[in-house]
């Protein structure tokens, strides 16, 4: 087979137009943030980028306790959210990757439709869902009437008393519900990919050698799933970290993370030079992980992705 | 050229032109001014902020075709225009985003002489002369108004003081405040008894206490949408825009607004022409048109804001003359304060909110 590399000519006109996008649309606008990082806000909301306001003080300033207590929360979140996803995704993945091929994809058109809505619309949904007067709220509501109903026609008093509302919206559990929500498919896929490829052959043995279900899933099935779990791990996190829109429009009066933190810093506070500091703080915090994951992922002989 | 290089500094609209120069910010600043303008206009409003013939009379009378475009907040317009006007030629910004505006060399001065309508402005030094925005040199009143109260009538009895969403617990968990740093840091302040454009740091410190002790009975810090969470029963009293709260109860007469016994902050809109406007001619005759008494009216009487047009007013129906949620009564208004910028200060208070947020 010809070396695609060796074509030159062919290799250039493919080449050229995604990387000129990514230099025009990526790299140069990057580096345009990277170099505010360095400047100082004028007392207007001004970027002042000359050189003797250039400092490292938006970097130190990022380590105030403050602002790493909103780190070290939005972390939390993102773990406590991904370890959500990781329980759902797993017998979600193996169901549709054992599932009848007729089927299979039907299955995972399904996972894959929220996608063709906006995350807009589909958060403002979950605030219809969540609310008091939402629609958790009134199945629970129609719940309790019915069993008191019910109590009522037995000759019963009512036990339950009157109806209260869940407060399911405006906290740190409507956060995490979601971003577990609008993350779930990056988990699903990676781990789909995986499970598909799987050789069944192993599982028979394993069954066939006198392991129950249980046994031969997790010490056949995950482990062999692992490249699929650390990649889906790894998506999920890091959109998880950054979240911004889903806090904000579903979260209480202390639900702020860190990507809130880096857009307040590009509105209201106008002080885009901290706000370029932090989010190149989160950019190699992300970078850290996935170089770890790289360097594990090669000691294991297997590629990075 | 907008954009002159300040000795010594490189403001950030500098070094953009820089950048644009490397190609980055392409088509941009593609838009050159012509001298026989294009019979266009673009316009970047708040939503639902105009009235409902307001752009189809102007066409009418001018044959220019209007583009229009929203935001949200004054945030994401000064950030949008910050980075360079990507073609704007009329927006409305509240009146301490006009006073930074100036600073900045974002708006330009308009011609008082193609303004004829401007003579229909009430003589009212807040109106004529508003101290961000001295002599009317940068932009016209479009619009003012008040942050209040709004509450459900069944649920919460006669709300006169910040002090129920500020520091009380008889509604706890029903509690709304806005998403907005120097509006709430600003009445809380104002509720201690200081200045909403306090630069005191201590008292600021006291402002955040407050806010912080209040947390546990606040739901949540509403993005503009607490005339929502009204009508649907999540809350029952709230911080927010006085217009929100009009329209909300239009939907709902349980809904009532108040502007608290301690006063409030008072806001005036006003539209104006940022640099670098690729029609500013057309851009002075929307200016003109809005200003008009019977446009200016039939904006007022759609979005039930108050209009600072004195002839205007006359066409204005009695019933929201009448209503001190739209008018505020002179004593209310006296006991107020707008927003004005607090320029070297504005850290403290982002930092304080960030507190707030993070307790």
């Amino acid at each position: 087979m010809q070396n695609w590399r060796r074509n030159k000519f062919a290799f250039s006109v493919l080449f050229l137009p995604p990387a000129a996008w990514l230099v025009i649309f990526f790299t140069l606008p990057l580096a345009i943030v990277w170099v505010y990082s360095f400047g100082a806000r004028g007392p207007l909301g001004e970027i002042i980028l000359d050189w003797s306001a250039v400092s490292l003080g938006n970097y130190a300033r990022s380590l105030e306790w403050i602002n790493l207590e909103i780190v070290a929360k939005s972390i939390w979140i993102a773990v406590v959210a991904t370890a959500i996803c990781i329980g759902l995704g797993f017998p979600l993945a193996m169901g549709i990757a054992f599932a009848s091929p007729r089927y299979r994809n039907i299955l995972l058109l399904l996972v894959i439709l929220p996608f063709w809505t906006n995350l807009l619309i589909r958060t403002y949904a979950w605030i219809a869902v969540l609310r008091e007067r939402g629609h958790v709220n009134f199945a629970l509501e129609w719940l309790h009437d019915t069993i008191n109903g019910g109590l009522a026609v037995l000759g019963l008093p009512a036990l339950l008393g009157a109806f209260e509302p869940l407060q399911l919206l405006y906290n740190q559990n409507a956060v995490i519900i979601g971003i577990v929500y609008v993350n779930l498919p990056f988990m699903v896929l990676p781990l789909y990919a995986t499970l598909e490829k799987l050789d069944r052959s192993y599982l028979e043995a394993s069954l066939d050698l006198g392991a129950g279900q249980w046994r031969t899933l997790f010490s056949v099935t995950v482990p062999l799933s692992l490249p699929g779990i650390s990649t889906g791990v790894l998506l999920t996190f890091i959109l998880a970290l950054g979240s911004f829109l889903t806090p904000d429009l579903l979260g209480g009066p202390d639900s702020i993370m860190i990507g809130n933190l880096i857009a307040q810093q590009f509105g209201s506070a106008r002080d885009w030079p901290f706000g370029a500091a932090l989010s190149f703080l989160l950019m190699y915090a992300t970078f850290i992980i996935l170089w770890v994951k790289a360097m594990v992922a090669k000691r294991e002989g297997g590629s990075a992705f | 050229m907008m954009n002159r290089i300040k000795a010594g500094r490189v403001t950030r609209r500098d070094f953009l032109v820089g950048a644009a120069a490397a190609g980055v910010a392409i088509g941009a600043h593609s838009r050159i001014a012509r001298s026989a303008e294009e019979k266009k206009l673009n316009v970047y409003n708040w939503d639902t902020y105009i009235g409902e013939t307001t752009l189809s009379t102007f066409t009418g009378s001018t044959g220019i075709e209007v583009q229009y475009d929203f935001y949200a907040n004054n945030d994401e317009l000064f950030a949008k225009l910050k980075a360079g006007n990507p073609g704007y030629d009329v927006i409305i910004p509240s009146d301490s985003y006009v006073a930074d505006m100036i600073s900045l060399d974002m708006l330009m001065a308009i011609d008082h002489g193609k303004i004829p309508n401007l003579k229909h402005i009430d003589s009212d030094p807040n109106f004529s002369n508003p101290p961000f925005n001295p002599g009317l040199k940068y932009g016209v009143p479009y619009l003012w108004g008040t942050i209040g109260i709004g509450y459900r009538k069944s649920k919460v009895e006669n709300p006169d003081s910040w002090g129920l969403l500020l520091d009380s617990d008889k509604y706890s968990g029903r509690i709304a405040l806005m998403a907005d740093a120097r509006s709430v840091m600003g009445l809380a302040l104002k509720y201690l008894g200081f200045s909403m454009n306090s630069q005191n740091q201590a008292e600021l410190d006291k402002a955040r206490d407050l806010l912080i002790k209040q947390k546990v009975h606040i739901k949540t810090f509403a993005e503009d949408n607490g005339q929502d969470l009204l009508l649907s029963g999540e809350c029952d009293i709230v911080m927010e825009w006085n217009g929100d709260i009009i329209h909300a109860a239009e939907e709902d007469d349980d809904v009532g607004y108040v502007v608290p016994k301690e006063g409030t902050q008072v806001w005036i809109d006003n539209v104006c022409i940022p640099v670098g406007a690729p029609h500013p001619e057309n851009a002075l005759l929307f200016l003109n048109h809005l200003l008009d008494p019977q446009v200016n009216a039939e904006i007022a009487n759609t979005i039930k804001y108050a209009t600072p047009n004195k002839a205007a007013r006359e066409l204005v129906s009695p019933e929201d003359l009448a209503n001190p949620a739209i008018y505020p009564t002179p004593e209310v208004v006296a006991r107020s304060e707008s927003l004005v910028s607090v320029g070297e200060f504005t850290p403290a208070y982002d930092k304080a909110w960030t507190e707030v947020q993070a307790a």
